[in-house]
C-alpha cells in the first residue's frame, strides 16, 4: 500500500466522506478498505511574482533575452490563454495579466508600438469584457481593449493565414494577424499537463483546418492519457504543429503554474481529508451540506462560482516553447501527482459544478460525460487510475439542462445526432463536417457567446480513451433515467446500490477508490495492487446517497 | 443540397417594409404624385395597423395597394437607389458573413421576404446570391403600370410556410434539413416546416418560443469575438 499522506483508507472509525454531485456536497458512507485520494496541499508560492516574471524574461531558457529580440517598428501579436483554466478563476490580478503587463513595459521601452493581444479562444466561447478585464488586467484592458485586444475568431473570413502541412499531413493554418507578426508572445497558464507547450499555439490561434487532425476519435484513442505528453498521441500531433508554426514566425513562449489553492476561506474546508477537520470546520462542513440541499440551483452555483480562486503562482519560465514547458510540467507535477500503488476495479469520480467549458454556465449532460471519461480518467499517469474494464461510479445530478447561449449546438448534438450513434468514428466520419459547418451555430460563435458547432463533437471525442478502457459507468444522484442512457450510463439511487451493481462485475473483494477531486489531483499509478474491501459493505446506510 | 431560407426584414437588414416603400413614394414623377401616395398611406395607416393585427398578408396588400399607377420603368430604376440608400446601409453587420458561411458550407441561400422583388434583385446581387432563389412580393403590372394588387401568392406570414415546401419540393430538398432565419413570431410557421429554425434578434413572442423549444437565438449585429476594430 502506498503510504503517501494524501492517499487514506476507510476504517471503522471514518466519517462519512463529503463529495461533489454538481453543485452539490453529499455524504457517503465508503466500504471499509476503501483508499481514497486526497489531492496534495498546496505548494508554497512565490514570494515576489513580478521578481520571477522579470527574470524569466531576461534570463530565458534556450532563448535570447525578451529586450534582445525587440526592435522599433516590428509587429508584435500577445496571444493570451483564455478563460477555461484555472478553474475556478483565479483572484485578481490574474498571472497572465502580471506577465502582460511585465512583457508591455518592454515593448514599449523599445518602441515597439504595433501591438495586438489575443485571447487565444480556438473553438471556446470569446470571453467577455469583464472577463477578459480581469484577466489581462485594468491598465491593459484600458489601453488596448476593444481594437487591439479581442478574441481569436477561428470563422472570420480571410482571418486565418495557412502556413503549410507538417511531415505527417497536418495543415496548419493560423490566426491571420499572428502569423504576419515578427513576433509572437504566449502568456499561458499551464494549470493541468494538458496545456500549454505547442498546444497553446497550437489549438489556441488555429482553426477547424488544423483542429480536425489532433481533436479526433483516433488521436484520443492513441493517447494513453492526454496529461502526459509522452504517452499522448494529442501532444505528439501538436508538437508537430507547434514546431512548424515556430519554424515560420518567432516565438516567444511565458508559461506560468499555479498551486491547487482552489478554495478561500470560508470553503477551505473542502479541500481537507474529513477525518481530520476541527470541531468548527466540520460544523461549516455540515452547514454547507444543508443549505446547498435547501438552495435553488442558480444560488447554488453562485456560491462556488462567485469566489474566485487565491491560487498562488508557483513557477514562472520563458523562452523556447520546449525548454519552458519541460520546467512547467515538472512544476505542475510536483503539485498535483500523488503516487499510488495498483489500479481498482471500481473507482469513484465525484463530479464538481464546473468544467473548462462551463464557465459561466449550468456542466450540462455532455460536458458530465467529458468530466467522468475525459478528465478525471486522463488524470492519471503510469496507469489509468481504473482497471480496464473496470466501473467508475460518477456523482452528478445529470439534468437536461444547456445554457441557451453557450451551448446552443450541444443541444442539437446530444438530443438528435448522440441518440443515433455513441461511437465516435461515427460521429468523426458521418456527422462532424456538416455540423461543424452549420452557418447558424458558427454565427453564435462569432456574434454571441456559443461554442464552435464542431465543440460538441470535440468534447465526445474527449472521452474516447475513457470509454474504450472503462467498462461500465453508474451515476448516483440522476434526476432522470434518459439523459444517462443516452450517455450509456447506468443509474442507481445510492452508493451503496452503485457498489452493489458494481460488485456484480467484479473480481470477489474488489479494490475500490475514492478519488477525492476538487482540488485538482492527478494520480501516478505504479503496477502493484491495490487492496481489496475489507467488508462487503460498511454496514451503514447511506444518508444523503 | 440543403436549403437556408432567410427572411429579409428585421432578419438581415434592420428595416421593414415601409422604409423602402416610402422612398420610392418621395421619389415619385412629381411632387404632387409624392404628396398624394404619402398622403393617402398615412390616412390608411389605421386600417393597415389593422390589418396588421390580424394577418400580414392583408397588411403587405394594403401598403403595396398605393403603388397603383406607378411605371414599372420608375419603379426599376428607383429600386437600385433604395437598396443603396435604404437596404444596403441597414444590413446587420454579420449579414454577408452569415451568408457566405451558408454558402460555405454547400447550402442553397433563399431570401424568402414580404418586400418587393425589384428590390430584393439587388440585395440577392450583393450577397451573391441568385435572383432565381427569392421569394419575394411582386407587383401586378398592366401596360406597363402597377395595377396596385400584389401578384399571386403573397409572400406573408404562414404563406411562408407553404412557398417553402413548395420550393424544396421543386428542388428536391429535405425539409427536416434545411435552415431557416427569421426575427418574427409572424414568420413561426415558416420556421416550424424547416428542420434546423434560428431566430435573429427575435421579438418577444418569438423570444418565448425559442427558449420553450430550445430553437437557437443568434445576434448578427455584434462585432465578431470582441473585434470592434474590425469590419
Amino acid at each position: 500500500m502506498s503510504s503517501h499522506p494524501s492517499v487514506v483508507t476507510i476504517s471503522h472509525r471514518s466519517k462519512p466522506r463529503v463529495i461533489f454531485s454538481g453543485d452539490q456536497l453529499v455524504e457517503v458512507d465508503l466500504p471499509i478498505g476503501t483508499r481514497v485520494i486526497y489531492p496534495k496541499p498546496p505548494l508554497k508560492p512565490l514570494n515576489d511574482v513580478d521578481a520571477a516574471i522579470r527574470y524569466a524574461l531576461s534570463h530565458p531558457l534556450n532563448s535570447e533575452p525578451l529586450y534582445a529580440l525587440l526592435r522599433p517598428g516590428m509587429k508584435v501579436t500577445i496571444a493570451i490563454d483564455d478563460l477555461s483554466m484555472p478553474l475556478p478563476p483565479m483572484k485578481a490580478p490574474d498571472i497572465r495579466g502580471r506577465v502582460v503587463e511585465a512583457v508591455l513595459e518592454l515593448l514599449d521601452q523599445y518602441a515597439v508600438t504595433d501591438i495586438e493581444l489575443i485571447i487565444a479562444t480556438a473553438f471556446h466561447r470569446p470571453m467577455t469584457k469583464d472577463e477578459i478585464k480581469h484577466t489581462v488586467g485594468p491598465k491593459t484592458f484600458k489601453r488596448f481593449w476593444p481594437n487591439r485586444l479581442y478574441n481569436h475568431d477561428a470563422e472570420r473570413p480571410g482571418g486565418m493565414t495557412y502556413l503549410g502541412k507538417t511531415e505527417d499531413g497536418i495543415d496548419v493554418e493560423i490566426n491571420a494577424r499572428a502569423a504576419e507578426s515578427d513576433l509572437i508572445i504566449y502568456s499561458n497558464l499551464t494549470f493541468v499537463p494538458m496545456n500549454g507547450g505547442h498546444k497553446s499555439l497550437g489549438t489556441g490561434l488555429v482553426g477547424y483546418k488544423t483542429l480536425r487532425h489532433h481533436h479526433n476519435p483516433a488521436t484520443i484513442r492513441a493517447s494513453e492519457t492526454y496529461m502526459d505528453p509522452k504517452v499522448s498521441d494529442l501532444s505528439a500531433k501538436l508538437e508537430r504543429v507547434g514546431k512548424l508554426i515556430n519554424s515560420k514566425v518567432k516565438v516567444f513562449t511565458i508559461e506560468t503554474t499555479v498551486n491547487n489553492r482552489m478554495f478561500d476561506t470560508p470553503l477551505e474546508f473542502l479541500s481537507k481529508n474529513e477525518d481530520e477537520l476541527t470541531p468548527t470546520e466540520e460544523r461549516g462542513l455540515k452547514a454547507l451540506v444543508k443549505a446547498l440541499q435547501i438552495l435553488p440551483q442558480p444560488a447554488r452555483q453562485a456560491i462556488f462560482e462567485r469566489v474566485p480562486a487565491p491560487y498562488g503562482v508557483i513557477g514562472v519560465w520563458a523562452g523556447e516553447t520546449e525548454a519552458v514547458h519541460k520546467e512547467t510540467l515538472k512544476k505542475c507535477y510536483e503539485q498535483l501527482l500523488v503516487p499510488v500503488e495498483g489500479q481498482s476495479d471500481i473507482v469513484i469520480f465525484p463530479i464538481p459544478y464546473i468544467s473548462p467549458y462551463n464557465v459561466g454556465a449550468f456542466l450540462n449532460p455532455l460536458l458530465v460525460s467529458v468530466m467522468a471519461q475525459g478528465y478525471l480518467f486522463n488524470l492519471s499517469k503510469g496507469a489509468p487510475l481504473v482497471k480496464k474494464g473496470g466501473t467508475v461510479i460518477i456523482t452528478h445530478p445529470c439534468s437536461d439542462k444547456f445554457d441557451r447561449e453557450q451551448h446552443a449546438p450541444y443541444v442539437e448534438f446530444f438530443h438528435k445526432i448522440l441518440t443515433q450513434t455513441k461511437d465516435a468514428m461515427e460521429l468523426h466520419k458521418r456527422f462532424e463536417r456538416d455540423f461543424s459547418r452549420n452557418p447558424g451555430y458558427i454565427q453564435m460563435y462569432r456574434t454571441g457567446k456559443g461554442y464552435h458547432p464542431a465543440h460538441p463533437f470535440y468534447m465526445w471525442y474527449w472521452g474516447e480513451n475513457g470509454r474504450q478502457h472503462i467498462g461500465r459507468v453508474i451515476v448516483v444522484g440522476a434526476d432522470n433515467e434518459y439523459v444517462p442512457k443516452i450517455l450509456g450510463y447506468e443509474t442507481a439511487p445510492t452508493m451503496n446500490e452503485a457498489l452493489r451493481m458494481a460488485r456484480e462485475t467484479a473480481p470477489p473483494s474488489p479494490s475500490i477508490t475514492l478519488f477525492r477531486i476538487a482540488p485538482m489531483v492527478m494520480t501516478e499509478v505504479t503496477p502493484g495492487k491495490a487492496a481489496g474491501v475489507l467488508a462487503e459493505t460498511s454496514g451503514e446506510e447511506d444518508d444523503a446517497l | 443540397m440543403r436549403a437556408a431560407y432567410f427572411d429579409v426584414d428585421g432578419t438581415l437588414v434592420r428595416t421593414n417594409l415601409i422604409q423602402p416603400t416610402v422612398m420610392y413614394f418621395a421619389n415619385s414623377q412629381t411632387p404632387w404624385e409624392t404628396f398624394k401616395r404619402i398622403g393617402g398611406a398615412l390616412l390608411d395607416g389605421p386600417r393597415m395597423a389593422l390589418a396588421e393585427l390580424q394577418d400580414r398578408r392583408l397588411f403587405n396588400e394594403a401598403l403595396f395597394s398605393h403603388f397603383k399607377g406607378m411605371s414599372e420603368d420608375r419603379l426599376v430604376e428607383l429600386s437600385r437607389e433604395v437598396f443603396q440608400s435604404v437596404v444596403k446601409p441597414n444590413l446587420f453587420r454579420g449579414a454577408t458573413d452569415l451568408i457566405l458561411k451558408t454558402q460555405d458550407a454547400g447550402m442553397r441561400v433563399v431570401l424568402i421576404t414580404g418586400s418587393l422583388d425589384v428590390t430584393m434583385f439587388h440585395l440577392a446581387d450583393h450577397l451573391n446570391v441568385p435572383r432565381a432563389d427569392i421569394i419575394a412580393n411582386r407587383l401586378e403590372m398592366k401596360d406597363g403600370y402597377a395595377t396596385g394588387k400584389l401578384m399571386r401568392p403573397v409572400v406573408a406570414g404562414p404563406g411562408k410556410a407553404q412557398l417553402i415546401v413548395d420550393d424544396a419540393r421543386g428542388h428536391g430538398h429535405d425539409l427536416a434539413l434545411c435552415q431557416g432565419y427569421s426575427d418574427s413570431y409572424s414568420d413561426v410557421p415558416m420556421l416550424s416546416v424547416v428542420g434546423h429554425p434560428y431566430c435573429v434578434h427575435p421579438d418577444s413572442k418569438l423570444r418565448q418560443l425559442a427558449h420553450a423549444y430550445n430553437w437557437p437565438i443568434l445576434d448578427i449585429d455584434t462585432p465578431a469575438r470582441g473585434m470592434l476594430g474590425r469590419p
